[in-house]
């Protein structure tokens, strides 16, 4: 479970997160939706760890915690980016291995046969040894979902994982988002599309521009 | 042909100086000019500030007025180096301003997610250098690298200005005694057997590199 208690943000002085709090259940989803601006991107890279916030505070499973300085493995947060930002020099396989054998300590062999069966389940079975350049969208947003799982994150985000993928993509998405959630995934959407929000939402957040 | 094997020894003896001033300079201004280009990009102002007017030193004056400076200059300051560790020191101090020039571009190149997606998967700074920064940014700087190379092999000829007895000066000096140009033609040619050389290693550097876009 995710606690955030009177999140605040600011940038250059100017207030863009003012006193969120908010709650995400285990196994729920949450989504972040509002109009351009509003900070739904900062929320969850506050989330993420990628910013530091200016006021409030995290709890994880009821334990305060910094996400911009914490460590502990077993308490990561898992981003797929927007653009997922895979690294283009290492194969599919490679991406996904490189922190699980690197900060987890895994050894190749446990962490490859981990991200083959990961890479299986998200009908990535045959691009393993695939470059990123070699994938349409939609495959490489379901790698950068697979290297965040192999992490064994507490949490997964999202940012707006629907807007560089055609729009036939979208139930896919969908499916695999609903679908780690039957697998007890806890995870937060950012999304402008109303529509896919409410379809996966459990629970969902409105954030409006601060005028 | 008599001639030419007459002067060749010379030559290659000159070559053998050209080749050492090339390689030494090479092995270590690249790592060096990946420090300095690390440097080049902190956050730390007063280190960036110091690199960018040592750079703007480097680039901004000819290599011949350095080389002149560290061999007759510095002696005046009490720092006497011998004509080949001159010739180095001059070198390694230019070429490395290039070269962190060449990698401050590459490094900068690196898009922000990259560290960031980095950063989320728990990656150590260390880590992230090794593996996804510099292996992305090797593949970016090669063709600009390869230039500075290939400028190396022959501005390494400058050397004659302080005495080394490079190659260009063993063909000068072989014109000079017997009033031809045919060893000046030779050198040429070798000069053009060397940046061949380079050239075809470069490319197969950026084949090697080119696995992935
Ligand atoms: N690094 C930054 N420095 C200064 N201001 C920033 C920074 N990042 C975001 N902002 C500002 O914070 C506000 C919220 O930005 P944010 O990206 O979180 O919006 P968003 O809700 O994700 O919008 P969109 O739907 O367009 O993605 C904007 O006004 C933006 O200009
Ligand atoms: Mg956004």
């Amino acid at each position: 479970m995710l606690e955030l208690k009177g999140i605040t943000k600011k940038f250059d002085g100017k207030t863009i997160l003012d006193q969120v709090d908010l709650t995400v259940n285990d196994g729920q989803i949450l989504t972040i939706v509002g109009p351009s601006g509003a900070g739904k991107t900062t929320l969850l890279r506050c989330i993420s760890g990628l910013e530091m916030v200016d006021g409030g505070q995290f709890l994880l499973d009821g334990q305060a915690f910094d996400p911009a300085t914490n460590r502990d493995n077993d308490a990561v947060i898992g981003v797929v980016f927007q653009d997922f930002q895979l690294f283009p020099n290492l194969t599919v396989l490679q991406n996904v291995v490189l922190a699980p054998t690197m900060v987890l300590k895994k050894s190749a062999a446990d962490a490859e046969k981990e991200a083959r069966a990961l890479l299986e389940r998200l009908n990535l079975g045959g691009k393993a040894d695939l470059y990123p350049y070699e994938l349409s969208g939609g495959q490489k947003q379901r790698v950068a979902i697979v290297r965040a799982l192999a992490m064994h994150p507490k949490l997964l985000c999202y940012d707006e994982p629907t807007s560089a993928l055609d729009p036939d993509l979208r139930r896919e998405v969908e499916e695999i988002i609903l679908k780690l959630k039957r697998e007890g995934m806890t995870q937060i959407v950012v999304t402008h599309d109303i529509p896919f929000a409410e379809s996966i939402a459990d629970q969902m957040l409105r954030v409006e521009p601060k005028e | 042909m008599h001639y030419v094997s007459q002067i060749l020894p010379s030559l290659i003896s000159g070559t053998g100086m050209t080749l050492s001033i090339f390689f030494w300079t090479l092995i270590i201004s690249v790592p060096l000019g990946i420090l300095v280009g690390l440097g080049m990009i902190t956050r730390f102002k007063p280190l960036t500030w110091v690199i960018n007017i040592y750079v703007w030193l480097m680039r901004g004056t000819p290599l011949l007025l350095q080389l002149i400076f560290v061999f007759y200059g510095l002696p005046i300051a009490g720092i006497v180096f011998n004509r080949y560790d001159a010739a180095l020191f001059a070198f390694i101090l230019n070429y490395t301003a290039y070269f962190a020039e060449i990698f401050r571009g590459g490094l900068q190149a690196i898009p922000v997610g990259q560290y960031e997606s980095a950063r989320v998967l728990r990656l150590t700074n260390w880590q992230t250098l090794r593996k996804i920064v510099i292996p992305q940014v090797v593949k970016i700087v090669l063709p600009s690298i390869g230039n500075e190379v290939i400028n190396l092999v022959k501005d390494s000829s400058l050397v004659y200005v302080i005495g080394l007895g490079d190659l260009l000066r063993a063909g000068n000096v072989a014109m000079a005694r017997d009033v031809t140009l045919v060893p000046m033609l030779l050198v040429g040619v070798i000069y053009l057997l060397l940046t061949a050389v380079c050239t075809l290693v470069l490319k197969r550097l950026e084949k090697h590199y080119s696995y992935w876009r």
